[in-house]
């Protein structure tokens, strides 16, 4: 774990914080991180996920054919974690339709596929200058409508994160970029750091938070002095210089980083009173609310040697990789690998037809020589220096004889669902055993076995369900036989009695109106046996619908 | 066109599990050089012999194990176990010694327990160990170092030595060990054992011939050039410093208590240092990482456990040296020492 050997200036850290594990890949992060981002001529067509964040997409408002400015809104936002979508140009619709996505399995999903006219003609925007007269609900609710969503990692609704009230502590601002090539955070906060800070008190508004930390990794030093004077005098939020180590980015590092404090497992950072966003986030969250744009483009590092230019690019969303990989000079090799994301956690893609969404931070073309890929898989020799690079404290060498034995439960006592997938230890095994990728497939089947038992319980409970019903038909069946025969073994009683008094009467009026009351008391009897005969039927009916 | 898919990471450190034991191969160099000065040739011999019997054990057992053998091969682990036996016994050993001693190494003790990275004890020392209770005679028959031996062989005298069991001339490793008053000369802490043994003060065996400057003639600088050598691993990152750091604080603060107490009784902690295999022990064997704990307060404990059982083995044992049986029963307290040394994984201790 020698230093890397590129020219990073290092600027001292000042945070006294540590967490365990972690890596120091080269950082390759030149020559991107140097040039200004630049932007691109627009691609022929859009492709636009309907389903791009966590959340199920809402309804189409617009058809195929039909002209649409820049910003204008695509889609309903969806149910609960549901985010709209806007048009990133203007042009025209051109299709909707399944087309391939940017996800690890390359399934197609339904997409709205825009052709761009070259006018970039907005359409209405809704500014508000200044936010401090909206309520919050009010800013939230535009912050859902601008579509935006985490742009650091997963992707999760911005406004759903921040209408999880609880008093924070710290509001977090990510700027760390941990991964190796990535360097778009560090090209925005470079040219963007006064947009990004007036996100940051936008956020400071919203979760009424009086200390920011804003969190940058000491290999950035133009970003680290343009944030610094972004900030200037105030005393709100405080800079946070953190050492370059991986993955010092993710969430839970960076808490235990700056405050010395973990999430406990299963919990959120809201939980402990921490609320982290990324720096892209808030520039998103400032173009949003003080110019009324909705999230229509986002900062690409699009870098690897199969490239002729390594630089940060204002890629719309919904260009196609293709179009990146061109306008940068894409000459492939044999058997290359195109991975969307970093080459620590990112994914490589079966087709580059796929277009950019709203956390693609980085395409990354590398040649073989600058990241071979993996040699063949030798045995464990349990040397522990996965143990020793993993930033959650796991076993990974137990795991992964565990994941290879199927030992599910063994692998959930040792906390398996607490990898974050950094990809520390596989980068550091000796013996080149993929582990990430043993724990992603046993996760899975992890979550498969749960899902099947909890079909299987439904299942059971459904079956029990069906039994008690029929229990309790069935005694209601029984309860009405016993009311029938009553009724039965009344009326015939009554009979029996109006029998005799008919014979008094006989006795004392004559016998008419005796003939006339046993007819009635006979058509009485009747009925009532007709009466039981429906029911029963009716009864032996719902038992076989049953 | 199509491209390649491949798991996260995509990305690899330089180290492999065979470069890492190519290094461990370099880095006994020094060590085995200095042996090879005061102890002869023999050295290169047993090498030689256990190497090749060590790969064709290894790939007999892959292809019996229906494993491809060049892969296998590859890792060099087969060729560290093989060094590692072959300079731990006596230069002049006869050729069957080492024969055997890697045959069990390579075949029952790692093959039979699942092969690389499966074997519960250290290849090597289980093969020493089997040795030396098999055939004590000539596992003790260490000639004194050529600096005050009377006999210095040469190369063709060292081969035929191995292969016969006698030198040209007829003299046989027992003869040849004799000093100029005709007294066989034992090892450092065999002279120091007997010597106790027999009523001498530690004084009174110190002033043998075996024994100069820091501890034992020959021995002292062998042990020192194997801490060069495992000073080189630990720079390279090849072994961490908890385990042989952990064995010879293990070994020497006991040590030097008892020193302290008994100076006439017990060797000092430089003594016990810089005598038998306690760097190569410490270095090269403990830290083999198949059989030894793998959380770093784990290795410390490992390594703490090794030395003190070093320490009581040649203080009240019955053998001169305990290196081998010392991680042998190290090597079976590793599981529950994994057990109880588990870091707390992120987010599941207890809350401030």
């Amino acid at each position: 774990m020698s230093r890397p050997d590129n020219n990073t200036i290092y600027v001292s850290s000042n945070v006294s914080g540590h967490f365990p594990g972690g890596i120091h890949p080269p950082e390759r992060k030149a020559p991107a991180c140097n040039k200004p981002i630049r932007s691109l001529p627009l691609p022929n067509e859009l492709i636009l996920p309907v389903r791009q964040h966590i959340g199920p997409s809402g309804n189409m408002l617009v058809e195929p054919g039909q002209t649409v400015d820049k910003g204008q809104q695509l889609t309903e936002a969806g149910l609960s974690l549901g985010l709209p979508l806007h048009a990133p140009t203007s042009g025209v619709i051109h299709a909707i339709e399944e087309r391939p996505t940017a996800h690890a399995s390359g399934l197609p999903e339904l997409a709205i596929v825009i052709r761009p006219d070259g006018k970039d003609r907005w359409g209405n925007k809704h500014a508000i200058p200044d936010y401090r007269e909206v309520e919050v609900s009010r800013l939230l609710e535009l912050i859902q409508q601008a579509g935006i969503a985490g742009l650091g990692g997963a992707g999760f609704p911005t406004a759903q994160k921040l209408a999880q009230q609880k008093p924070l502590r710290h509001l977090i601002i990510n700027g760390v970029e941990c991964e190796p090539y990535i360097a778009a955070d560090d090209g925005l906060m470079q040219e963007y750091a006064e947009d990004i800070i007036a996100g940051v008190k936008i956020l400071q508004y919203i979760t009424h938070c009086d200390s920011v930390l804003f969190a940058i990794e000491n290999n950035k030093p133009k970003a680290i002095e343009a944030i610094r004077t972004a900030i200037g005098d105030d005393s709100q939020i405080a800079l946070k210089v953190v050492p370059t180590k991986y993955p010092s980015g993710g969430e839970k590092q960076l808490i235990e980083l700056l405050t010395g404090e973990q999430v406990p497992s299963g919990k959120l950072p809201m939980d402990i009173g921490f609320l982290m966003q990324n720096v892209g986030t808030a520039y998103a969250i400032k173009r949003a609310i003080i110019h009324g744009e909705p999230l229509l483009e986002r900062v690409v590092t699009v870098t690897g040697d199969a490239l002729k230019e390594k630089r940060n690019l204002w890629a719309l969303l919904g260009t196609p990789i293709e179009h990146l990989l061109k306008e940068s000079g894409f000459t492939p090799e044999n058997k290359q690998r195109v991975i969307m994301g970093g080459p620590m956690m990112g994914f490589t893609l079966p087709s580059i037809d796929v277009p950019v969404i709203k956390t693609t931070n980085c395409v990354l073309a590398p040649t073989e020589a600058e990241l071979p890929a993996p040699g063949s898989e030798l045995a464990c020799i349990r040397c522990g220096a996965c143990a020793d690079a993993c930033p959650a404290s796991l076993q990974p060498q137990q795991l992964q004889l565990l994941a290879k034995a199927k030992d599910y439960d063994a692998l959930d006592e040792q906390n398996l669902f607490d990898c974050i997938e950094c990809g520390a230890c596989a980068y550091v095994c000796p013996s080149e055993i993929p582990l990430v990728h043993y724990y992603r497939k046993a996760k899975a089947e992890i979550r498969n076995i749960a899902r099947e038992k909890a079909k299987a319980e439904h299942a059971r409970q459904r079956f029990e369900a069906r039994q008690e019903r029929l229990e309790r038909e069935k005694q209601e069946r029984l309860e009405r036989h016993r009311k029938a025969a009553e009724a039965r073994k009344k009326a015939q009683a009554e009979k029996a009695e109006t029998a005799t008094t008919d014979n008094k009467e006989k006795t004392e009026s004559g016998g008419k109106s005796a003939a006339v009351a046993a007819a009635i008391a006979r058509a009485k009897a009747k009925k009532a046996a007709q009466a039981q005969k429906a029911d029963e039927e009716n009864n032996s009916a719902k038992g076989n619908e049953s | 066109m199509s491209f390649k898919i491949a798991s996260s990471p995509h990305g690899h450190s330089q180290h492999s599990t065979s470069s890492m034991m190519r290094w461990v191969c370099y880095a006994l160099v020094p060590g085995v050089l200095i042996q090879s000065y005061f102890f002869g040739f023999g050295v290169w011999f047993q090498i030689i012999l256990a190497v090749t019997t060590a790969l064709i054990a290894e790939s007999a057992c892959i292809i019996a194990r229906d494993r491809p053998a060049m892969s296998a091969l590859r890792d060099n682990t087969a060729l560290v176990t093989a060094i590692l036996l072959a300079i731990s016994i006596p230069p002049l050993a006869p050729w069957w010694i080492i024969v055997i001693g890697t045959l069990f190494a390579i075949v029952v003790v790692k093959h039979v327990y699942g092969g690389m990275g499966q074997n519960l004890f250290n290849p090597a020392m289980a093969g020493y160990v089997l040795l030396l209770v098999s055939f004590p005679v000539q596992m003790t028959n260490w000639l004194p170092p050529s600096t005050i031996g009377e006999h210095s062989l040469t190369l063709w005298q060292t081969l035929h030595t191995i292969l016969f069991e006698y030198t040209p001339a007829g003299y046989s490793v027992e003869q040849l060990r004799a000093g100029i008053d005709g007294v066989t000369m034992a090892t450092p802490l065999d002279a120091i054992k007997t010597g106790l043994t027999q009523g001498f003060t530690l004084t009174e065996v110190y002033a043998k011939p075996q024994f100069s400057f820091l501890a034992g003639a020959g021995w002292q600088w062998v042990n020192l050039g194997f801490l060069i050598g495992g000073l080189l691993l630990i720079q390279q990152r090849i072994i961490s410093w908890h385990i042989p750091v952990g064995l010879i604080a293990g070994l020497c603060v006991p040590a030097f208590f008892a020193y302290l107490f008994a100076p006439d009784l017990m060797a000092g902690p430089v003594v016990h240092a810089l005598s038998g295999a306690t760097m190569l022990g410490a270095f090269f064997i403990a830290t083999d990482p198949v059989s030894a704990a793998t959380s770093n307060r784990g290795r410390v404990i490992f390594g703490v456990l090794i030395g003190l059982l070093v320490f009581i083995i040649r203080s009240w044992g019955g053998y001169p040296d305990g290196v081998a049986f010392a991680v042998l029963l190290a090597n079976m307290c590793v599981p529950i020492i994994d057990r109880y040394t588990r870091p707390t994984v992120y987010g599941h201790g207890e809350r401030k």
